[in-house]
């Protein structure tokens, strides 16, 4: 595929939009297993919410 | 004597008070605008050039800073609790304040602007129409930055937060605001719409301000 | 369902995922289809392979705008409705719409230099999108910040609303603005009406990119409601703490 002259530009804005949104699901993704994690230490230590004892 | 002509008064004499803030906004007003020719060097003519558009940001951070204690003292105090749950709607005391807040600190910029425009060799007859522009567009740099007093006292921020928030919001009031000094300084684009369109600006934050605040304070305190 | 079940974290979270794989799923497959169509477009007579940035950067305004749009919809939620979970979608759309915008200025701007010959100009939307991605970092700093996640919520709901309003004003006086001071060179963008070997690649990938912000939207959900019940564990937690020892 020829891009012509400027193709560095072009590669340019293409790697920083792919940077970009992979920093923005890594994030994402990080932030879950986080939660998740933090979630499953807190209920081994035996706290739960109020509705999950009902259940 | 009416609810809002008392908070009006009350407003108007805290402010003036010593700590009160008041002609606080003017000096650093005078003091910005002194800088400037420092940074830029003495070219007078490029200060002439740039002189309104100088005034206007010399004003616009002059009402931000002084923002920032518009609900801080009464928070701290309780006061504004007391307005929260007094009879006067709390749009219209917000307002209220609001103009006590023009009248005591956005009104002397309005009339020092003309005095420091001859520092910037800003040509002489168009300073009656840069104070009539600052005239109009204060009360909207005012109003807008009601809601970032607003947020910043119900959230506990400091005054940079204020800052990051409202100055966006006031990017159409500089623009016009130095486009009706410009007309009226250089005279080839008439003067007449961005002048209207600032006022129908600060009309609008008139409107605008006082309901987001209001809107803030009530739940964001609570 | 009905719409009340919308309220519920749980429900929102069985949905959620339930969902999100297919989306996906739907959003790498457009994704493909999409640059494949990208490669193979055609080179635009006048501005030749560059044009290929425009598959990047126009998604990307349309979505930095969709998300401003997105979170003014929640602020409605939050502060006139009262839906518990509006304040979430809301704090979910900030980050992706900034983002987005973000990406649409960088992209704008390396698109700028081999066709315009400069990095930036104060071009009415360019300025526009500039203002936009200052207010989207103000909106982030309150919902993100607050240590009181409601609170936080409700005054950026506010501020959500405020900028919905000041958006077209925006727009209109930095359009004004533009036209006051000239271009130095005037310059066309190749015309409005797009030939379609080019509006169908845009249109895949704009769908693609509007797939990918509304799957990250639904992580981003999950994950600040996950958020949230640790909150409140972990108050649960200190109040049993402090009765103990009271």
């Amino acid at each position: 595929m020829n891009l012509g002259p400027h193709a560095d530009f072009i590669i340019a804005a293409y790697a920083v939009t792919i940077f970009v949104i992979a920093t923005l699901i890594a994030w994402v993704v990080l932030d879950y297993s986080a939660q998740q994690r933090i979630l499953g230490d807190l209920e081994k230590r035996g706290i739960t919410r109020r509705s999950q004892r009902k259940s | 004597m009416s609810a809002f002509a008392s908070l009006l008064r009350r407003d108007m004499r805290l402010s003036v008070r010593v700590g009160g803030g008041a002609l606080m906004g003017a000096l650093f007003f005078l003091v910005v605008v002194s800088m400037i020719p420092f940074a830029i060097g003495p070219d007078l003519a490029l200060l002439a050039r740039i002189g309104p558009a100088i005034l206007w940001l010399g004003a616009l951070l002059a009402s931000l800073l002084a923002l920032d204690r518009l609900f801080a003292t009464d928070y701290e105090d309780g006061s504004l609790d007391l307005l929260m749950m007094g009879g006067m709607p709390l749009e219209l005391a917000v307002a209220t304040k609001a103009i006590a807040h023009w009248i005591t600190t956005g009104l002397p910029l309005v009339i020092i602007a003309p005095l420091l425009g001859l520092m910037l060799n800003v040509d002489l007859h168009a300073l009656g129409w840069l104070a009539l522009t600052l005239a109009a567009g204060t009360p909207a740099l005012t109003f807008l930055g009601l809601i970032g007093a607003a947020l910043s006292v119900a959230l506990r921020r400091g005054g940079l937060l204020l800052a990051v928030l409202v100055l966006p919001l006031t990017v159409p009031v500089l623009i016009f605001g130095v486009a009706a000094t410009n007309a009226a300084i250089v005279g080839s684009a008439p003067f007449g719409p961005p002048f209207t369109i600032l006022c129908a600006l600060s009309l609008v934050s008139l409107v605008l301000g006082p309901i987001a605040a209001a809107a803030v304070l009530r739940h964001g305190l609570e | 369902m009905p719409v009340i079940d919308f309220a519920n974290p749980t429900r929102i979270l069985n949905v959620v995922n339930r969902v999100l794989p297919w989306l996906i799923t739907a959003t790498l497959i457009l994704f493909v289809i999409g640059l494949y169509r990208v490669m193979n477009a055609p080179d635009d007579y006048q501005q030749g392979a560059t044009v290929k940035i425009m598959f990047l950067h126009v998604p990307a305004a349309w979505l930095g705008m969709f998300g401003w749009g997105l979170m003014s919809i929640a602020a409605l939620g939050t502060l006139v409705w009262r839906h518990p979970l509006a304040d979430v979608a809301g704090k979910a759309a900030a980050p992706i719409g900034t983002v987005f915008t973000l990406i649409c200025l960088v992209t704008g701007s390396l698109w700028g230099r081999p066709t315009w010959g400069t990095y930036w100009v104060w071009d009415a939307r360019l300025t526009s999108m500039l203002v936009l991605l200052l207010l989207y970092l103000g909106v982030l700093a309150l919902y993100w910040t607050a240590e009181d996640p409601g609170r936080g919520a409700r005054a950026a709901a506010v501020l959500s609303l405020v900028g919905a309003v000041n958006l077209p004003i925006i727009k209109f006086s930095v359009d004004w603005w533009n036209t006051l001071h000239q271009p130095a060179s005037v310059f066309r963008m190749g015309g409005s009406s797009i030939d379609p070997a080019l509006l169908t690649p845009l249109l895949i990938m704009a769908l693609a990119f509007t797939l990918l912000f509304l799957t990250l939207h639904l992580a981003v959900i999950r994950n600040e409601i996950l958020r949230r019940r640790v909150r409140s564990m972990r108050l649960l937690q200190a109040q049993k703490l402090a009765e103990a020892s009271a």
